[in-house]
């Protein structure tokens, strides 16, 4: 039985070479492997982790994971595994708090296990992927109905400072689930001040104390080369519970922004070439290779959906962190400052937001019959009403006609009925369904163009006759061009 | 080597070896190596206890060289052996690459491990599949290189063809007898030369034809707003730019499902394991209209995802264009799709800063322009080796960071390809899909296109298309004029304007990927849309001509005509043609 990062058999070299930035440089070795962890022990007795970076002839330089602040490199003992950065994977890590590596914090005894993993993973053979499909419901109205998360899919949140991400991860964290299917949440945090930690711990405790959910913990003091294996962790862990033992697994990560700047700081601290905004030009890859970690394989149950939240660098959509971030994941849910300023919660931007997978989570048989419709027309009708507002901000709501104004008393309800909603209130996704009908039962049903027939004799609540009057405001505003939108 | 579950047993036989050498330095991807006497610039050599493959990028001096290593390297160590395979990365080809799915190297990945370790996969075929081998010359014929020497029947509608390998010519001296034979069996004979099922090409050299032609016969990809607008030809170029979500891959996957060509090459460069996972159950279950088979059989898939070794990825577009050339030499129109073109130029930017070149702009290597334009340049409609016709059409998709245009690799794939298709974020944030917007799209192939359907007797297709182009254009500058002024300011011609380019943009040039109706459009279909929504346009401009107030045109329900796209089917334009009719009707009540 071993835990995270250790190892039986170690060959020990007394003493290194020199010391630079978090690199030991450690000579007369033999037999040691690229990518290999290594322990190296200081003379205080102290036990650090390291990665081999480079062997050359008889020279091993390796990068510590804890920082090689108070290291004499005369004093050390260095010892090779001959393997990667391994963890035991099983049931052990569930319904406890760990450090970014796997350390436990909640005083309980360390992790344990007969199976060793390499937390860096391989690749799934792209063949033997399975689509992702079937919903997770997370309780949350505006994510169910309109950005409904997949089985197997990666969805993140964009957000920026100051917004409420962390009361809404947290808040999914709890209340997630695959109704009727084993469930289990992972949390890993990166680079988080230890209120907002304690905050989530808190928050997450009744959950934890079931089973279902563990948490990784990397806090903003820890030393960024860790940071860098923490979602690899919780990855490797998910990956056991789902293709292993046929569990469905959500896995959150947050905040992706602290992880890049980890890897940034960790590229600098090596002397590799920069990218834009200083990142490694391979922060793509790097990123996909946590992200593409998501997925169902073909005959076997299980999934590995992946719920990553990042703050965008000053809102900037374009900035490398959400745009690389954008071109892997399958969609984003953004989170917009406008709303949380009217105090809406979650401050869901939905026009910006996008399940590109969401066809396979809804409809017969996997939420309800109309939901995709529904969905669209939605999406579509708050188009409208953005359209409608523009131009009553020109001529006045007095000059528009019933229905534009219809549009504007939709987009009202909309955001009061369906997207509004408490920290701690959990919907079903019938009565989000239920909300979203409501709402778009404020529009005459001649404008809902994009749901059958069937289900608005079934579920639009009349309140008056539907009239008759057209808006030809329409025409003015063209859906194209680079300007606007 | 890690030692997870996941990892295979390295291969027991040793590699068959020109020189063998030995590890000196391990630097992530890149390995220097002692010991190798006989090498080149760009050869493969096989390194550690599970061959990993590495491209040689440096000979320093006698014997030491460094190789870039095409896949994760962890494990290796100093002392391990190395040996050097003599000629540079080469794809083997042959009968059973239609409907395979192949990583960036062309090793099969279907029927692979669940995991894809290192050194798991393997090029080498597994000699068990037999293929009928049908003759299609005789011992004595005269023959030349790219003549067919045979035919073999794939699974699909596509007879692969067996030819004479370009650089070999003479009698045949001997050739296998109708039957079955095994992929690395010698099957003929030619001046000298050993011929098998199995051909390997480097596949950074582009396969030799006899002359470029001119493309001029479009490539019908089904996709209104390309086929009518920024139509291309068979044997050009186009390139797909696009920030994240604004519909690349859709818009890809439509044309590898919809497009009139014979072989398909995909290559999944650098992108989504779930996307390709979903195009190949698509790909499985769709039946190509011409022949009643599935769209797979047709089809060779690259997948070399974004988590997949990155050294691969930059190799997988050369690997995939050499597909797309071997078939165009076999007589085919074949489309070569890469999505990401982007994902490639940083796996190259990888490259090269490893290897310590000088980096230009944004840290590209200085070669980046000319390696897009060589890349490119091997598209065509050419005439064989063999004497027939054959093409490749290369479609790239481009993801530009933040979106921002004027970044090198969008940059100087503008200035290389003839056809550009920009996608633009607000028609997708619209949901205006394909989001190909009009305005910073061209097409250099829109006036050979015109003159082969006028040729062909369409004669109103360049005048249809110059007339649709005007509309929207014009549309677009009175749009920031309603904006100041509003749409009541506007005189009532200005008004039609842009009720026309309306009933262009939500009857014609919309089309959603979605419908079973829409998802593809036969030509005359889409000639018979864009007809339909131009004459409604002349005929509500006849009507305010005629003094009735706009508001009034305004007002008509001309749903009818927007919806027709989704409501018929594909091939469907007669339907089409007499809803035009009636809603003429419906307008003329008006006037
Ligand atoms: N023709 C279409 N019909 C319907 N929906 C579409 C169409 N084109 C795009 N979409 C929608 O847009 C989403 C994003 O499209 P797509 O995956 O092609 O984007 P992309 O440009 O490839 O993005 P990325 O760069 O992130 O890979 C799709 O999931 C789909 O919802
Ligand atoms: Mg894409």
């Amino acid at each position: 039985m071993t835990g995270p990062g250790e190892f039986t058999i170690p060959v020990e070299y007394q003493g290194a070479h020199s010391v630079e930035g978090p690199l030991l440089v450690v000579d007369k070795v033999a037999d040691v492997g690229w990518d290999e962890m290594a322990t190296v022990r200081l003379a205080s007795g102290e036990v650090r982790q390291a990665l081999v970076l480079e062997v050359h002839e008889d020279l091993a330089i390796v990068e510590v994971l804890q920082g090689t602040s108070g290291l004499d490199p005369r004093e050390v003992t260095v010892g090779f595994t001959g393997k990667p950065f391994e963890i035991p994977v099983g049931e052990g890590w569930m319904g406890r708090a760990w450090s970014g590596l796997g350390e436990p914090l909640d005083g309980g005894p360390p992790m344990l296990g007969a199976e060793m993993r390499p937390v860096a993973g391989s690749p799934l053979n792209p063949t033997l992927r399975d689509v992702p499909r079937d919903p997770i419901v997370t309780g949350i109205s505006v994510i169910d109905a309109l950005t409904t998360f997949v089985r197997g899919q990666k969805l993140p949140i964009f957000s920026s400072a100051g917004l409420p991400h962390l009361e809404l991860v947290t808040q999914i964290a709890a209340q997630a689930t695959a109704p009727g299917e084993p469930f289990r949440v992972i949390v890993a945090a990166m680079g988080l001040t230890h209120v907002d930690a304690a905050a989530i711990r808190r928050a997450l405790e009744k959950r934890s104390a079931t089973g279902e959910l563990a948490l990784f913990l990397d806090t903003a003091d820890d030393p960024v080369v860790q940071r860098i294996l923490t979602p690899r962790v919780a990855l490797t862990v998910a990956e056991h519970l789902a293709f292993d033992r046929g569990e469905h697994v959500l896995v959150l990560l947050a905040d992706m922004t602290s992880y890049c700047e980890a890897v940034r700081e960790v590229s600098a601290a090596r002397g590799e070439i920069p990218g834009r905004r200083a990142y490694p030009g391979y922060l793509y890859s790097d990123l996909a290779s946590i992200y593409e970690r998501c997925g169902r394989i073909r005959d076997r149950p299980g999934s590995v959906t992946l719920l990553p939240v990042l703050t965008m660098p000053a809102g900037d959509i374009t900035h490398p962190v959400p745009d690389l971030t954008g071109y892997i994941t399958e969609g984003q849910i953004v989170l917009s400052a406008e709303l949380a300023g009217q105090g809406i919660y979650p401050p869901v931007d939905v026009l910006g937001s996008l399940s590109r997978l969401m066809r396979k989570g809804t409809g017969e048989g996997l939420t309800r019959a109309d939901h995709p419709a529904i969905a669209a027309q939605l999406v579509a009708a708050l188009a409208q009403a953005g359209q409608v507002r523009d131009i009553a901000e020109l001529v006045g709501v007095a000059a528009l006609t019933d229905t534009d104004r219809r549009y504007l008393d939709f987009a009202d309800a909309f955001r009061t009925v369906l997207v509004s909603q408490g920290v701690d209130e959990s919907r079903s996704i019938e009565e989000s369904l239920e909300r979203a009908w409501k709402v778009v039962s404020v529009l005459p049903q001649r404008e809902l163009t994009m749901v059958p027939t069937e289900y608005i004799e079934r579920y639009y609540v009349s309140s008056e006759p539907a009239g008759t009057e057209q808006g030809a405001s329409r025409n003015a505003a063209p859906a194209s061009g680079e300007g606007n939108g | 080597m890690n030692d997870s579950p996941t990892t295979s047993t390295s291969s027991p036989s040793p590699p068959s070896t020109s020189s063998v050498g030995r590890v000196l330095r391990v630097s992530g991807p890149l390995v220097e190596v002692d010991g190798i006497d006989r090498t080149a610039m760009l050869d493969v050599v096989e390194i550690g206890p599970s061959r990993l493959a590495a491209e040689v990028v440096s000979v320093t001096s006698a014997g030491r060289i460094v190789a870039q290593a095409y896949e994760y390297t962890g494990g290796m160590r100093v002392g391990d052996g190395a040996s050097a395979l003599g000629h540079p990365l080469s794809a083997r080809l042959g009968p059973w690459l239609l409907g395979g799915v192949f990583d960036g190297m062309l090793r099969p990945l279907r029927g692979g491990p669940t995991w894809l370790a290192p050194g798991v996969l393997r090029a080498e075929g597994g000699g068990e599949a037999r293929w009928r081998f049908s003759p299609k010359a005789a011992s004595g014929d005269v023959v030349s290189a790219g003549d067919v020497l045979a035919a073999v029947p794939t699974a699909g509608d596509v007879e692969y063809r067996l030819l004479v390998p370009p650089r070999v010519s003479g009698a045949v001296e001997w050739i296998a007898a109708e039957g079955d034979v095994g992929e690395d069996e010698r099957v003929a004979t030619v001046g000298g030369h050993d011929v098998t099922l199995a051909e390997s090409w480097p596949v950074r050299v582009p396969r030799p034809v006899t002359t470029r032609l001119d493309p001029s016969e479009p490539l019908a990809t089904g996709q209104r707003v390309v086929d009518l607008l920024f139509p291309v030809a068979k044997g050009s170029t186009v390139a797909v730019p696009g920030g994240f979500g604004t519909g690349k891959t859709v818009l890809l996957q439509q044309i590898v499902k919809w497009c009139n060509a014979d072989v398909i090459v995909f290559v999944g460069c650098g992108e989504r394991g779930n996307e390709l996972a979903d195009a190949l159950t698509d790909l499985g279950e769709l039946v190509d209209p011409r022949s009643g088979r599935s769209l797979l059989e047709r089809t060779v898939v690259i997948a070399n995802t974004s988590n997949m070794p990155v050294m691969a990825r930059e190799a997988s577009i050369y690997t995939g264009m050499t597909v797309a050339e071997l078939f165009r030499d076999m007589g085919y129109d074949t489309v070569l799709l890469a999505d990401s073109t982007s994902r490639w130029a940083e796996a190259l930017r990888e490259f090269s800063s490893r290897s310590g070149e000088l980096p230009a702009e944004e840290g590209y290597p200085a070669g980046l322009a000319s390696a897009i334009a060589a890349f490119y340049e091997r598209a065509g409609t050419v005439r064989t080796l063999g004497g027939t016709h054959g093409s490749v059409t290369v479609i790239g998709a481009v993801s530009p960071p933040g979106g921002d245009m004027t970044e090198p690799v969008t940059s100087h794939t503008e200035r290389f390809v003839r056809c550009l298709w920009s996608l633009d974020r607000d028609l997708a944030y619209a949901r205006h899909y394909p989001a190909i917007t009009w305005r910073r799209s061209f097409s250099r192939d829109a006036g050979a296109v015109g003159d082969w359907h006028g040729a062909a007797g369409r004669t109103k297709w360049a005048a249809d298309r110059a007339r649709a182009v005007a509309l929207l254009a014009e549309a677009d500058r009175l749009a920031p004029i309603v904006e100041l002024v509003g749409l009541a300011g506007l005189p009532a011609r200005e008004r039609m304007v842009l009720l026309g380019a309306r009933l262009l943009r939500e009857g014609v040039l919309q089309q959603s990927a979605l419908s079973k109706n829409d998802a593809s459009c036969s030509p005359e279909k889409q000639s018979a849309l864009l007809d339909l929504a131009l004459a409604l346009y002349e005929r509500c401009l006849e009507l305010v001509g005629r003094g009735v107030p706009a508001s009034v045109v305004e007002e008509i329900d001309l749903a009818g005509a927007t919806r027709m796209r989704d409501e018929v089917p594909p091939d469907d334009a007669s339907s089409v043609t007499r809803r035009r009719d009636e809603m003429l009707e419906i307008l003329a009540a008006v006037g």
